[in-house]
């Protein structure tokens, strides 16, 4: 059995970490760009240690996203899913912002031909992913111009 | 630019996507969806060349020249791709997001610092593990898909390719790539990162290859996915919402056209994946050697019987397409509806060599989208039909598949033409289709075969009318 007095220094402490945590709380309030560090001193206070990873917050926008995918795409009628490819196609171009940072990377300054070699490879990531921008768009444009409704 | 605003902006082009595949709902808000992920693209890519803010006209030039050379190609392409050729067009497509993919990884690993993930040699090691996986991801869709191009494109057989032991030689593959993968998190060592991608490029062939022409529909399905989360792998890499958004929507829109192909076979995942099923080239089934009598028509026989129906099925297969059989049908279409016939099409999910193939082929032929029906929703109407004009297409009308327990294709949904009055084969010969089964229906005695090209079969149907 737990002894009396270790309860009520624990019961002390959680007030005291509860205050603490209130405290947190207000600077949060007050302050909406010092809420990330008012959370961290909140948990610290509450026995949890050190603020949420960056790659949590990614990986949570994720997982909502394949639910959203999974939901948009089950409302696709069949006669579209050729279009849905080709659109899906186009759009997983956004790759090219990976492609342009690589171009724009400066090779005035540095060491080696490391740059250099970013350079040429953004290079060619920027062709092909133009390519499958301006392919996929257009060929899913013509394609949906082709559905028609009966005329009557 | 504040980092803030930076991040707002790739969301807009993320939501921007998801519009776009929401307004494939239906046709008439398609083409405003297409438009929506046209303008969420080029907020991405005028976001991010603020962020870059080249400082050079030589980096700029290089940035134009870049999207100019790509952008005509792409356009070209675009307009010029006859609407048969879109299987093999958009496995191509998923190749280039592949290798896109790898090399943006590659160059991510040669300058960490452009894309604030680190110095050279201290890269961080989660964003070294999102690279490896990128980068392998992309690699296995750049040569898988590159493999499916060549098969659709009839460049190599799409009979399947086995030999001994493949799936352990790929187990094997897979751990040493996933091996490969943490040693190069542990060491950031370049000439490991070149390693991986490399096995990754081999087993994308080898995971390719056992799987036969017209499982094809699952496999670009399958390489649309993998695509989507090679580009979530970078999205990681680089910490940009928009890639992540994306690359999630594109991955689980490949997951489920996978998952519906699957079930317009009635086969799992595996089944497929693992490969080996049918061939164009397959045989005829054991027992057709034996003659049965069949019902053989001219095309005055057929013009004659379907003039005279009060309503017609017409049902597309991939022998449509190979014969470009979809504009003379639309010209039968026409006058039999200017005779009074009531014509409507049905197609089978896994018509075709790609999802939706036959839809945009009859699309492309100015048939109307609302005389266009899916299995479900047509398959009860065949018991009232007069006529069931079958053209291009034999398993999925296979009878076997409900009433055959032994038949490999038991189970599967079929259009059930053989409830119709009459049925119309549009074929070659009485060769097996794909699943190398024989047609029970061609022996039946309301099935009428009309033997020959269906372009000029159909052609001939038209003149006699």
């Amino acid at each position: 059995m737990s002894d009396p007095i270790t309860v009520h220094e624990a019961a002390e402490q959680a007030r005291a970490a509860a205050e603490r945590a209130l405290d947190a709380a207000e600077q949060a309030q007050a302050f909406a760009d010092a809420a990330a560090l008012a959370a961290e001193t909140g948990a610290a206070a509450i026995g949890l240690s050190g603020a949420v990873d960056p790659f949590v917050y990614r990986f949570s926008i994720f997982v909502l996203a394949i639910f959203v995918g999974y939901y948009v795409v089950w409302n696709v009628t069949p006669a579209l899913h050729t279009p849905l490819m080709s659109v899906t196609n186009a759009i997983s171009s956004v790759i090219v912002v990976g492609a342009l940072l690589a171009v724009g990377v400066s090779t005035g300054a540095a060491l080696d031909g490391a740059a250099t070699w970013a350079k040429a490879l953004g290079f060619a990531a920027l062709v092909l992913a133009s390519i499958n921008i301006f392919g996929g768009f257009l060929v899913t444009q013509r394609m949906l111009g082709m559905y028609r409704r009966k005329d009557r | 630019m504040s980092a803030n605003i930076v991040a707002l902006l790739y969301l807009v082009a993320g939501i921007l996507f998801i519009l776009a595949l929401r307004g494939l709902s239906h046709p008439e808000t398609s083409r405003r969806g297409n438009q929506y992920g046209m303008l969420g693209m080029a907020i991405a890519v005028v976001t991010t060349l603020f962020v870059a803010r080249p400082d050079d006209a030589w980096t700029w030039a290089l940035i134009v020249v870049g999207i100019a050379i790509g952008g005509v190609i792409g356009a070209v392409i675009a307009r010029r791709i006859p609407m048969t050729a879109m299987p093999q067009l958009v496995a191509g497509f998923h190749s280039l997001v592949g290798l896109a993919a790898v090399l943006v990884a590659a160059a991510a690993l040669y300058a960490p610092g452009a894309f604030g993930i680190g110095e050279p040699g201290r890269i961080h090691v989660a964003s070294l593990i999102e690279m490896s996986l990128g980068a392998a991801i992309g690699a296995v869709t750049f040569t898988g898909s590159i493999v499916a191009f060549t098969k659709l494109q009839g460049l190599v057989s799409g009979a399947p390719v086995v030999f001994a032991g493949q799936h352990k030689l790929n187990l094997a593959l897979g751990i040493a790539i996933v091996a490969i993968g943490a040693w190069f998190a542990a060491t950031e060592s370049h000439s490991l990162f070149w390693l991986l991608t490399l096995l990754a490029l081999v087993i994308g062939v080898l995971i390719i290859i056992p799987i036969g022409g017209a499982d094809m529909p699952v496999v670009i399905s399958m390489l649309n996915s993998y695509s989507g989360w090679a580009a979530a792998g970078i999205g990681f890499t680089l910490g940009n919402t928009a890639l992540i958004i994306t690359g999630a929507l594109v991955g689980s829109s490949g997951a489920i056209l996978s998952y519906i192909m699957c079930r317009g076979m009635n086969r799992s995942f595996f089944n497929v994946i693992l490969g080996g099923f049918g061939g164009e080239t397959a045989g005829p089934a054991a027992g057709a050697g034996e003659e049965r009598p069949v019902k053989q028509g001219s095309a005055e026989d057929a013009a004659f019987l379907l003039r005279n129906a009060g309503s017609v099925i017409i049902v597309p297969g991939y022998g449509m397409a190979v014969a470009q059989a979809q504009h003379a049908l639309k010209e039968m279409a026409d006058l039999l509806k200017k005779e009074g016939v009531k014509v409507s099409y049905a197609i089978h999910p896994v018509a075709g060599r790609m999802p939706g193939h036959m839809n945009v082929l009859l699309a492309e032929a100015q048939v109307p989208y609302d005389e266009v029906f899916e299995l479900d929703d047509i398959n009860s109407e065949f018991a009232n039909t007069d006529v069931a004009f079958v053209i291009g297409a034999n398993d999925v009308t296979n009878p076997a598949a409900k009433e055959d327990p032994q038949s490999p294709i038991y189970g599967m949904p079929v259009l059930e033409v053989w409830k119709a009055d009459t049925v119309m084969f549009v074929k070659r010969s009485l060769s097996s289709g794909y699943a190398g089964i024989d047609n029970t229906l061609f022996y039946r005695d309301n099935t009428m075969m009309l033997f020959g090209d269906a372009k000029k079969m159909v052609e001939e149907i038209v003149k006699a009318m």
